[in-house]
């Protein structure tokens, strides 16, 4: 596993992003923190320069209007107070990269969540996928856990969770995308083989650390959508929650855009999905 | 033409409205209160401000009655016996309401109405209860027509409480001013959540540091007017207030600043709040002669001056030299420590001065973080609060107000404005308002974009009712106008949301 070599070593990991508040990354108030890269290569991706490290190929220097970006023996460099957060870098990258990332260790993480604790719940990490820092987090979650936080997962099933179940003690919880139920659909839509993701949900669920699935419906694909709100909602009945979550073509590359649709997805077609997940016995099926 | 032609002629102005202006302009004819010339300076500089108190204070400015009294004894004044239930409860405190007055002519204080009305709540069926709760808000909000007139709630959860919010969200009026009362040992998780909903529907209730409050005044205080802590049974005399920004201007740098200059304002300041209190102690009829004196609903030592300051941002930016507010007060560790610096010196100067007749606060005044009026402009942000556009995140947001909340014990507060998805998750708000409390925030108050009433600085307006304004039509509110200035002239309206996506740099 290419991605994951080198940090899980040195106990830093890329993060891309960190919100100190955020209302929408699992119950009440959390910090979400974001990781760079992601395994998977999803069409419908609406934040695509978070999949891959970037390969200093030095392309969006040159386009940075604030001159924030430079190459130091052979590294990009941001330069984070210069940056004017136009996006131009992002806009310019071939390789669905970011030079804005701050390698951070966990006593650095640890730092900026010390310093929102006495405002929130908890923390998610999210990504690209954060279980590609599976050491990362396995140091970092027991701490978290001292300071009173709940600590959540926000993964895309990468990691078999059955094998690498240490991560899991110091977590409360995984929030689960589950994209696609058939095999065929699951290998154009995401570009990976689902049978990790299908297990995780069965085994995620029998020990207790399912906090919620999500299932994005998209436009004028109601067999893809029946089969996978029908499995899951088979699955996990009202044992935990279900999000139904309409696509949107905000951020997705045009290429994929032209594929599923330049369009969101219509709220009724979406909600008669949450209908179904109820009829199958998914009661806390929702819309968001 | 003469002023008073001006008001009597301006077809946005209510009959009401037209009175009071009137009335100021009487009062401001005399000039029996006289100051020293440089205090007239320093005035016309911009770097004081009366806050259109008027030249003669025949009342104080705040007055918090002991509603309490009222219910117990009646009032002979008045004719009125003490109530024996519900409905004879509110209509002794709308008549009672009626002859209350303050700076506004309105009562800035309607008493903690949850507490009041229990008792005779508890006596009625729910759907009677809270029919005449309904009638009760909106007599207020359509006769008490200003928004600085404030009822509070808590910190017990109760069945009045939970109508009173219920109605709020339900009648979407801009009056009453709302505050709970807020304390994480008595107040219930489930009671703040159903406060937290009901604000960002109508930006009410505001949440008080109850344990703050009480640590400084005791447990009879009351949240008055915008946000003012006063005592209950008493007020505040008067508010004046340091326009920091005006102030800084005469300065040579930060050390003449903190030197000379802001210890000549403050004292300039003092002058004017010793000469008001004098005369409205010793020379108006208030406190011989009107009933709410002579009954006891108030008494003379429960009253205290209220030490006003504005535009600390602006003031420091100023003098730091920082032209991108961005870059300045609140964002950066230099400009917020030579905020605390000045207001280490405003505290401790106006701690050493005696202020006569303040016996319940040690014979001291006590400070309070302004909100601004309409006519301020963007030259001074309320009190000590970020200039709207420079807001950074919620949390830089909070962290800064801590600091600064603990000097203001006659009021301070900010106010945040989220983003539509949190109509869905209330819960996310409280851990931050309990959290940022816990760690000295006095005053949170937020509402949600897209709402009609709205928080300007401190008062609440409706939307609809400043494009009435704009359209030249009359609103009853008397503070819409207020709302209308500091919309256009502050831009108040466009502080930054909380958005999920805010992120800091890592
Ligand atoms: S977002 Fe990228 S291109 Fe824009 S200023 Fe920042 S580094 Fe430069
Ligand atoms: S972010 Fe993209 S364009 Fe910029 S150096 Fe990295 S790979 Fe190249």
């Amino acid at each position: 596993m290419p991605w994951t070599e080198g940090y899980s070593v040195m106990r830093t990991a890329p993060v891309n992003k960190i919100i100190p508040f955020s209302n929408v990354d699992g119950p009440s108030n959390r910090m979400a923190i974001f990781f760079q890269e992601c395994p998977f290569n999803c069409r419908f991706c609406h934040n695509p320069e978070t999949i891959n490290m970037c390969n200093n190929c030095g392309d969006c220097i040159r386009t940075c209007p604030v001159n924030a970006l430079s190459l130091k023996e052979g590294k990009v460099v941001w330069d984070k107070d210069v940056c004017v957060g136009c996006d131009t870098c992002i806009k310019t990258c071939t390789h669905n990269a970011s030079p804005k990332i701050t390698m951070m260790s966990v006593d650095e993480v640890l730092e900026q969540v010390k310093r929102v604790a006495p405002y929130i719940a908890g923390i998610t990490l999210s990504g690209g996928e954060c279980t590609l820092r599976k050491d990362f987090i396995i140091e970092l979650f027991p701490k978290v856990k001292e300071m009173g936080l709940t600590t959540l997962l926000d993964s895309n099933g990468y990691l078999d969770f059955e094998k690498e179940s240490e991560i899991l003690e110091y977590c409360d919880g995984v929030m689960l995308d589950v994209k696609a139920y058939k095999k065929d659909f699951s290998d154009w839509l995401i570009r990976y083989p689902n049978e990790v993701i299908l297990k995780n949900l069965h085994y995620l669920l029998s020990v207790g650390k399912l906090e919620e699935v999500r299932t994005i419906i998209f436009p004028d694909r109601d067999k893809e959508n029946t089969e996978t709100v029908t499995y899951v909602a088979g699955v996990i009945q009202d044992k935990c929650r279900y999000k139904i979550i309409r696509y949107r073509q905000f951020g997705v590359r045009d290429e994929h855009r032209k594929e599923l649709g330049d369009l969101t997805t219509d709220e009724d077609y979406a909600l008669s999905f949450v209908g179904l997940a109820k009829s199958l016995g998914a009661s806390k099926a929702m819309l968001i | 033409m003469s002023e008073a032609l001006n008001i009597v002629k301006d077809p946005t102005l209510t009959y009401n409205q037209e009175l009071i202006a009137l009335a100021k302009l009487g009062e401001n004819s005399d000039d029996t209160i006289v100051f020293s010339d440089e205090y007239y300076k320093a005035k016309e500089a911009g770097a004081l401000c009366d806050l259109g108190e008027g030249k003669m204070p025949y009342r104080p400015r705040y007055i918090c009655p002991d509603y309490d009294l009222l219910f117990e004894k009646g009032c002979d004044f008045l004719g009125l016996e003490p109530p024996k239930d519900l409905l004879e409860a509110v209509n002794a405190l709308e008549i009672f309401y009626r002859h209350v007055p303050s700076v506004t002519t309105f009562p800035v204080y309607l008493g903690d109405l949850d507490k009041l009305l229990e008792p005779f709540v508890l006596k009625e069926d729910r759907d009677f209860a809270k029919k005449v709760l309904r009638l009760f808000l909106l007599q207020i909000d359509k006769v008490l027509t200003d928004s600085f007139v404030h009822a509070d709630i808590g910190p017990e959860d109760s069945v009045t409480g939970r109508l009173l919010l219920e109605l709020t969200e339900e009648m979407q009026l801009a009056i009453p001013n709302l505050t709970l009362k807020y304390d994480p040992e008595k107040t219930s998780d489930d009671f703040a959540l159903a406060c937290v909903r009901c604000m960002l529907k109508s930006a009410k209730p505001s949440f008080a540091n109850h344990r703050m409050f009480v640590k400084e005044w005791g447990e009879n205080y009351a949240i008055a007017s915008c946000y003012n802590g006063l005592l209950k049974a008493g007020g505040g005399f008067t508010l004046p207030r340091l326009r920091l920004y005006e102030c800084s201007l005469t300065a040579k740098d930060v050390d003449d600043f903190l030197e000379r200059e802001l210890p000549r304002y403050i004292d300039l300041q003092l002058e004017y709040m010793d000469k008001k209190v004098k005369f409205c102690v010793e020379e108006a009829s208030f406190f011989k002669a009107n009933f709410l004196v002579t009954e006891g609903f108030v008494k003379q030592e429960n009253f205290t001056g209220m030490f006003g300051v504005v535009g600390l941002a602006e003031c420091v930016n100023h003098l730091l030299g920082i032209e991108d507010k961005k870059k300045g007060f609140g964002m950066n560790k230099e400009a917020t420590d030579l905020g605390l610096r000045i207001m280490d010196v405003i505290d401790k100067r106006v701690s050493e001065h005696v202020a006569p007749y303040c016996d319940a606060t040690g014979h001291r005044y006590r400070l309070h973080a302004q909100v601004g009026i309409d006519t301020d402009g963007m030259d001074d942000s309320p009190g000590t609060r970020i200039p709207i556009f420079a807001e950074p995140t919620m949390l830089e947001q909070l962290e800064t107000n801590e600091k600064f909340h603990p000097y203001f014990p006659t009021g301070t507060g900010d106010i945040f404005k989220f983003e539509e998805t949190y109509e869905k998750t209330p819960e996310a708000i409280l851990p931050i308002i309990k959290g940022s409390l816990s760690r000295g925030l006095r005053y949170f108050s937020g509402y949600l974009e897209n709402c009609d009433v709205v928080r300007v600085t401190g008062y609440l307006v409706k939307k609809s009712e400043i494009e009435k304004l704009k359209a030249k039509k009359q609103s009853l509110n008397n503070v819409t106008v207020f709302g209308k200035g500091a919309q256009e002239g502050a831009h108040a309206l466009d502080r930054r949301i909380q958005r999920h996506e805010d992120s800091t740099g890592q």
